[in-house]
């Protein structure tokens, strides 16, 4: 890797203290009435080695809109943009490690060499005793297009479901649960 | 579609281990199994272009955000947001938050035995210029200790957040004081193991940030991800 005149900052924790600098209001609702597509409700709990909740954790997502287009200079695609849908959310967790967000679900975007992407959600994971982001991201059990995501075929398959939300009865409520650690162990990438 | 340059691949031994037990509540909340890398695609290359509507004129300025000045040591923070090749990111988000002079948060869940500061809230924000510069004016945080061990002492910091230009460039980190005997002690500080790469944490006491006769300066440059020199296949 060739040398680069300045280096990454480090990353540190955010610590337990940063409830009151970082959330927003309306940081898990990220679709209003009127933003076009399926309006969908993404939820789990962070969960730490034990199994135990983790209350003290931070959650933001990053997305593109339903038609599959971010909201960002650098997407050229020729897909509608909604002004009103910035596409990132951002929640604690609860005293149980809940999160939820609001939004709709992300249509497909394209992946290195126009290979197809499957709908998926963009994950960052912090907390108190959580070093350096954790990233992962949530695909949608009913897309038949994880066969073939070329992110999805990189994860040995017998951890491809740890990235996988399941629609509840409803079928608008996706669930998945992040462990940072042991059984069932999330799968997260280096990026 | 033909996609921007992907960015680079993390610098070895730049950034903490996620599993540092030093650091005790690493123990049972970092990955045990090995990270999956993932080449960037559209989805990492892009991020949230978020927040410049929400920054209010008093937000860059911890001093004056409540009837009257609060208690301790005033100072500027100031300093640039650049990547990795040295190139200045402007119109960046950048948030903070810190203790106050006694070393206590404004956070219900602080139950250390200092004295909250009635004129000091602890969280600023603001997006960066230009040239990348941002700027805030606060005062400086107090120590305080923690359970982690016994006698343990937080270094005086200041916690930062930066989004940079894409979901790669994302960073949370602290910044610390020059001189800090407590920098030693510290096990989240230490949990960069190279020390050149923990003292890129360390901000710089600045005579040209330092107002005369009204505040110290110090000068933190914060450096985010760099792209790639050569381009992605369309
Ligand atoms: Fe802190």
């Amino acid at each position: 890797m060739a040398e680069t005149p300045l280096v990454e900052t480090p990353w540190q924790t955010v610590g337990p203290f940063f409830h009151y600098a970082l959330p927003f209001e309306g940081g898990e609702r990220l679709a209003t009435g009127a933003t076009p597509g399926t309006h969908i409700i993404v939820e789990g709990r962070l969960l730490d080695a034990d199994g135990a909740a983790v209350p003290d954790g931070l959650i933001e997502i990053w997305q593109a809109n339903a038609a599959g287009r971010y909201s960002h200079p650098e997407d050229s695609q020729d897909k509608p943009l909604d002004p009103d849908f910035d596409g990132f959310g951002r929640t604690p967790t609860d005293e149980e490690g809940w999160f939820r967000f609001y939004t709709v679900k992300p249509g497909a975007v394209p992946g290195r060499d126009n290979a197809p992407q499957a709908p998926h959600i963009c994950i960052s994971v912090m907390g108190r005793g959580i070093l350096r982001r954790l990233v992962t991201r949530l695909y949608f059990a009913d897309e038949a297009a994880n066969a073939y995501d070329p992110v999805l075929g990189l994860v040995p398959e017998e951890r491809r479901a740890t990235l996988i939300a399941a629609p509840g009865g409803d079928g608008t409520t996706y669930r998945l649960d992040i462990r940072l650690q042991g059984d069932n162990e999330t799968v997260f990438f280096d990026i | 579609m033909s996609q921007p340059p992907a960015y680079r691949r993390e610098q070895p031994g730049s950034q903490p281990a996620s599993h540092s037990p030093g650091y005790v509540s690493t123990i049972a909340r970092s990955p045990r199994q090995p990270l999956v890398i993932l080449p960037h695609t559209l989805s990492e290359i892009t991020g949230p272009v978020y927040g410049h509507a929400r920054i209010g004129p008093l937000d860059a300025d911890l001093t004056r955000q409540h009837e009257g000045e609060p208690l301790g040591e005033r100072i500027i923070v100031s300093g640039r947001v650049l990547d990795e090749n040295g190139r200045p990111q402007p119109g960046t988000l950048v948030e903070l938050w810190q203790a106050n002079s006694a070393g206590r948060y404004i956070h219900v869940r602080d139950q250390h035995p200092a004295p909250l500061d009635p004129n000091f809230t602890g969280a600023g924000r603001t997006v960066t210029d230009e040239n990348g510069v941002y700027r805030f004016v606060t005062i400086k945080p107090g120590a305080y200790p923690w359970r982690n061990h016994p006698n343990a002492w937080r270094p005086p910091h200041i916690h930062f957040s930066v989004f940079g230009p894409s979901f790669v460039t994302r960073l949370v980190t602290q910044m610390y004081f020059p001189g800090d005997p407590l920098l030693a002690f510290d096990p989240i500080y230490n949990s960069v193991a190279d020390p050149k790469a923990a003292a890129r944490m360390i901000s710089q006491f600045d005579l040209a940030t330092t107002v005369p006769d009204w505040a110290l300066g110090y000068r933190f440059d914060i450096v985010l991800r760099g792209r790639d020199a050569t381009p992605m296949e369309a």
